[in-house]
């Protein structure tokens, strides 16, 4: 029995003349603790599998559980990182943070002092009374994870969080990502486009493909924690990449 | 910005009116243009002066019809445009016929106004909700529908209420928008408050003027027009200065359209 338990989920749009299948049979299971990466080409129905877990998105069949309890619609017990930091340009740093405490009514003295503390962690309690605008993108990004952290959920859900950063500001969140998980024992189902970032994070890989959109492998990463960009030059480092390029169907044809 | 432009923004506009003042004055001194065809600015003065209490106290009849008919198009916009921007039955049965109404010509509706509520306060405020009613909930609804999608989600997923996602969510969002609208609306009110009282009224700044020019006192008229500019530049200052305190917690780039 896993932490997170997805079988069989199938989803598909549109009428019966015209049937877009999104996500086709799709089946995870993974612990709590654990960092899961889904990787795949754009429209192979890994953001969609998210919003299911999400209980943001419907599904036309199959099962996903959540500590045990089937997902039929949005839950409280998650927090999710949109690939743009998707503030609240009226709102403080701080106030964006406490957003969630706010809607669940739970935003008190104990509500602020986290937040205050989950600042502190990711180097920006200084900017507590800025504004979202007066921040750099990965700045920003930081304020996303704060806010999706702020109600201690057991399950970080995120939707390519970085993949409009440069390189350099990345492999910082990379970093700061590891060290947060390390740090509230969430759990991490985290969508990417990049076979590095995903190895690098990830005690598991899903790869994705798009014709049909279905997982198409799975496999553990063994690289022991703590991890630093050096793991990404070891041998174990690059056949986990070369391992994940050759099931994304990108060795093909290369001489 | 620093002293310099602000200076310079203030000095180049006045040095613009004093040089259209100066063609002016020019044009009716060389030419001795007749004082009931076009007085000069020296006249429209001496005349304002003149009837400064008069100005003042049809001025605040205008002032009146102008911002109780904008109240009121405010006060029934923007529930209506929160209801067609959230449901989408409502949107299809009546944004199509607002965008329609919006290309009948308001003055055409003032003398039926007219008939069906006399020549009174009424009429003028139905005018005035009329002109500028439209652009409140056209701009409004379009606030409301561009909130980010994400923001949103990340309502819906903590199980935010409907009145949590509006009021913390989409107005918020949304009030940029509903500023813009606001400021073309005031604009239009002093608009529709003019012809109200052109329709049918025996006070307000549109009735001074009409009844100047049909005694042949030009200067008054003119008068008359430079206080309803007065009037006009007093209320669109007041939506602005409102906008620029809202302004100050947003960013550039989120500020209307």
């Amino acid at each position: 029995m896993g932490f997170v338990e997805i079988t069989n989920v199938r989803k598909v749009f549109g009428g019966k003349e015209k049937e877009v299948v999104a996500l086709d049979e799709a089946s995870l299971t993974f612990d709590e603790g654990e960092f899961v990466a889904l990787i795949g080409p754009s429209g192979c129905g890994k953001t969609t599998l998210l919003t299911i877990v999400a209980g943001l998105a419907s599904k036309t069949s199959g099962s996903v559980k959540v500590g045990g309890k089937e997902v039929t619609g949005p839950y409280p017990d998650y927090g999710f990182v949109f690939q743009q930091p998707s503030l609240m340009p009226w709102r403080s740093v701080l106030q964006n943070v406490l957003f969630p405490m706010e809607i669940l009514g739970r935003n008190d003295a104990q509500a602020k002092a986290r937040a205050e503390q989950l600042l502190e962690m990711t180097g920006l309690h200084a900017f507590a009374n800025a504004r979202p605008h007066e921040l750099s993108g990965g700045m920003q990004q930081r304020v996303s994870l704060c806010r999706a952290l702020i109600h201690k959920p057991k399950l970080l859900l995120m939707d390519e969080p970085f993949g409009a950063l440069d390189e350099f500001t990345r492999l910082d969140m990379n970093d700061l990502l590891l060290k947060i998980k390390a740090e509230t024992g969430a759990s991490v189902l985290f969508v990417t486009h990049s076979i590095s970032e995903a190895v690098y994070l990830s005690d598991k890989v899903v790869v994705f493909t798009r014709r049909p959109a279905r997982v198409s492998a799975e496999f553990q990463i063994d690289i022991p924690a703590p991890r630093t960009q050096a793991c990404r030059f070891t041998p174990e480092f690059i056949e986990a990449e070369r391992r994940a390029s050759e099931a994304l169907g990108l060795l093909v044809g290369t001489h | 910005m620093n002293s310099t432009t602000t200076t310079t923004q203030i000095a180049y506009p006045l040095i613009g009116v004093a040089i259209l003042f100066a063609i002016w004055g020019a044009y009716c001194w060389l030419f001795s243009v007749p004082e009931v065809v076009l007085p000069s600015p020296g006249q429209v003065a001496v005349a304002f002066f003149d009837s400064f209490g008069v100005l003042m106290r049809e001025g605040w009849v205008t002032l009146v019809e102008t911002v109780l008919g904008f109240a009121l198009a405010m006060a029934v916009g923007l529930p209506l445009a929160v209801a067609i921007a959230n449901s989408r039955p409502l949107n299809l049965m009546f944004y199509p016929l607002l965008v329609a109404l919006q290309s009948v010509p308001k003055v055409a509706l003032a003398p039926i106004v007219l008939v069906w509520l006399g020549t009174g306060l009424e009429s003028k405020l139905a005018i005035v909700w009329l002109v500028a009613f439209f652009p409140i909930i056209i701009d409004t609804a379009a606030g409301l529908r561009s909130t980010p999608r994400e923001l949103i989600q990340l309502a819906h997923s903590l199980k935010a209420s409907p009145w949590q996602i509006f009021y913390k969510v989409q107005f918020p969002a949304a009030l940029p928008f509903v500023l813009t609208g606001a400021k073309v609306a005031i604009t239009l009110a002093v608009i529709g408050a003019v012809i109200g009282e052109f329709m049918g009224s025996s006070s307000g700044l549109g009735y001074l003027l009409l009844s100047a020019t049909s005694q042949l006192n030009t200067p008054l008229a003119f008068a008359a027009l430079f206080a309803l500019s007065f009037l006009g530049l007093g209320v669109y200052a007041v939506v602005e200065l409102v906008e620029i305190a809202i302004a100050r917690w947003l960013p550039p780039r989120a500020t209307g359209h």
